[in-house]
């Protein structure tokens, strides 16, 4: 994980951060392993779960998008070395 | 293998004349929007850089997206039931965009400030390892070629299954297509096609479940029909063990090494450009994936058999028998081809990218090979690998859902490397070699013994195969970082002034 120095971080980026673990903890759901039950009366309760895990994660992404995006990394990307070790294969981006 | 080839019984030829149509149209599409200037390998290898947050979205997710995940997806539900959600698409929802965040964005910035164009070469600097590059090369190669695998049998199971058209005519349309409008206008044209076929699965996917299931009677009638004839597969229990569920998370931290998903990412116009992409990921594999399984798992429910007990084709089955209109049959394999189409592009690109670039022109020297003279050598390059990659197409095919899974895991066992690289300053040399060596003899090892020798055997593969519960995945990526890690402590570290060039990422710039 970028830290707080490189991405400026604030109090709700690592929230976002933390979110994103939980969610990761949250996938292993070992209560769902015999469920058979539907919802909505199609769509079995184990699927659905599941299915707001991957609902839940754009959240969660967005978020850290938001809240914790790394600083300064285009300019850093733009500010090639002269001793750039690619420079003697250089193809592209000319 | 003749008696195989040969099967193919004759069905209606509209659904082939709307593929024939949509073929003919995305060829044109790709060719006119391709029209940049020729001959430059900066254009034809990684777009000038210039991919904008939509089209990276959409080339990231279609070329990630493959016969894996409708062909494989629907066929492994059949099997195994809804669980399998939980094992790919949910977990990639999560470990996709980590990847993409955490090493995917300080790639493209490192692959922006050294003009790198593939992997190999940004592992060759950043370790200043030759060997290293050499070694990269054909584990990569090797790896990528199952891949193209999954996509070319994909193609092959739903013609055969829908209009009965030879597993050997799709594959050679098919690789003749993408062929066509990938040496025309190289990873532009990739990225051009896949926006164009990504959308097209996409709705496609839908429709398709929208009337399938009311071809079935409903939603609620199709799933009561798997309560009353295989409500095992409504619930993990018996299909799924929790150690297995629990390990198959690592698999998909293969995207971190797919060589074709790094060029993708250099050809981001910006790091904000991947926002869009890192956000929008799960929820366009849940689109994709939900009506997948529920297909799979309807099937089941609907008395559908597998032929010869291989659940490829499984979907064409359920196109075929549950939709009455060619039109719509037709409309529905063109979705399908496109979802294929969409990977193979990317990986053809990359495969010429890599030889020419880590081998041709490393070894030769830049002076020695004219642009031209490249985007040339890496075309024949793709043409040679495709046509191994028929050849081997036209066997009898494995399983394509485990048949991928095995790839996935050998790309994964090789993402420690890529997270000491941007992120472990003492990683050596030495660690890295013997990192990617132990990655590579686990997986030929694991994989005749799980994969290849049941296959030559003739024997049907039940079920993934396990090690103590738990997927082959797990061991090898821990035998890599282990010994990544153990031998980068034993052996000399690299001078800072190679190091340090690729980490202060995201620093203020002073």
């Amino acid at each position: 994980m970028p830290n707080a120095a490189e991405t400026g971080m604030s109090s709700i980026g690592k929230f976002a951060w933390v979110l994103v673990a939980l969610l990761a903890i949250l996938h292993y759901d070992f209560w769902n392993w015999e469920d058979r039950s539907l919802v909505f009366g199609f769509m079995p309760s184990g699927l659905l779960y599941q299915a707001l895990i991957s609902i839940g994660a754009a959240v969660a992404w967005a978020l850290v998008v938001k809240f914790a995006w790394p600083t300064h990394i285009e300019e850093w990307a733009d500010s090639a070395p002269a001793d750039s070790p690619a420079a003697d294969e250089q193809v592209g981006n000319k | 293998m003749i008696s195989y080839l040969l099967q193919a019984p004759p069905k209606s030829t509209t659904p082939l004349i709307v593929v024939g149509i949509y073929l003919v149209l995305l060829l044109a599409f790709s060719i006119i929007n391709s029209r940049r200037p020729r001959g430059s390998a900066g254009e034809f290898f990684v777009a000038s850089r210039s991919i904008g947050p939509f089209l990276l979205l959409m080339s990231v997710f279609g070329t990630t997206m493959t016969a894996f995940a409708l062909v494989g997806s629907t066929g492994k539900a059949f099997d195994n039931g809804i669980g399998i959600y939980g094992l790919m698409a949910s977990a990639s929802g999560i470990v996709h965009s980590l990847v993409f965040f955490l090493v995917g964005i300080k790639l493209w910035a490192i692959g922006k400030r050294y003009n790198y164009v593939t992997q190999i070469q940004f592992f060759r600097n950043r370790f200043d390892s030759n060997a290293l590059g050499y070694l990269l090369f054909p584990v990569l190669v090797g790896l990528v070629i199952p891949y193209l695998l999954i996509g070319i049998l994909g193609a092959g199971s739903v013609l055969l299954g829908v209009s009965g058209v030879p597993t050997w005519l799709t594959g050679a349309v098919i690789c003749a297509v993408v062929l066509a409008y990938i040496l025309t206008g190289g990873v532009r044209a990739a990225a051009l096609a896949n926006a164009v076929q990504t959308i097209v699965f996409m709705a496609v996917g839908l429709l398709a479940f929208v009337l399938i299931s009311d071809s079935l009677g409903g939603v609620e009638a199709a799933t009561q029909a798997v309560i009353d004839n295989a409500p095992q597969l409504l619930a993990r229990e018996g299909e799924i063990g929790h150690l297995q569920f629990l390990s198959y998370c690592f698999v998909p931290l293969s995207v971190g090494m797919f060589p074709h998903l790094f060029q993708h990412w250099l050809t981001a116009r910006s790091a904000k450009t991947f926002r869009m992409t890192v956000i929008a990921h799960p929820i366009f594999i849940m689109i994709v994936w939900v009506p997948c399984v529920l297909i799979g798992v309807w099937a089941a429910g609907a008395g559908v058999e597998a032929p010869g007990g291989n659940s490829n084709a499984v979907l064409a089955k359920m196109v075929l028998m549950q939709l009455k209109n060619p039109w719509v049959s037709g409309l529905l394999l063109a979705g399908i081809l496109a979802a294929i189409m969409s990977s193979l592009d990317s990986q053809f690109v990359c495969l010429g990218t890599m030889f020419t670039h880590d081998i041709v022109v490393h070894a030769l020297g830049e002076e020695k090979v004219s642009e031209v003279r490249r985007v040339a050598l890496g075309r024949g390059f793709i043409v040679a690998i495709v046509a191994l990659t028929y050849v081997l197409s036209l066997f009898p095919p494995p399983n394509i859902f485990d048949l991928a899974v095995w790839c996935f895991s050998g790309f994964a066992s090789l993402f420690p490397l890529v997270v000491a690289a941007v992120y472990w300053k003492r990683a050596t040399r030495a660690g890295a070699i013997a990192s990617v060596v132990v990655a590579g003899i686990m997986w030929c090892v694991l994989f005749y013994d799980g994969l290849l020798a049941p296959a030559l055997a003739g024997e049907h593969i039940q079920g993934d195969y396990l090690i103590w519960g738990m997927m082959p995945v797990a061991f090898m990526i821990a035998a890599s970082t282990i010994t990544l890690v153990v031998v980068s402590l034993v052996t000399k570290p690299l001078p800072a002034a190679t190091v340090d060039r690729y980490f202060g990422i995201g620093q203020k710039v002073t």
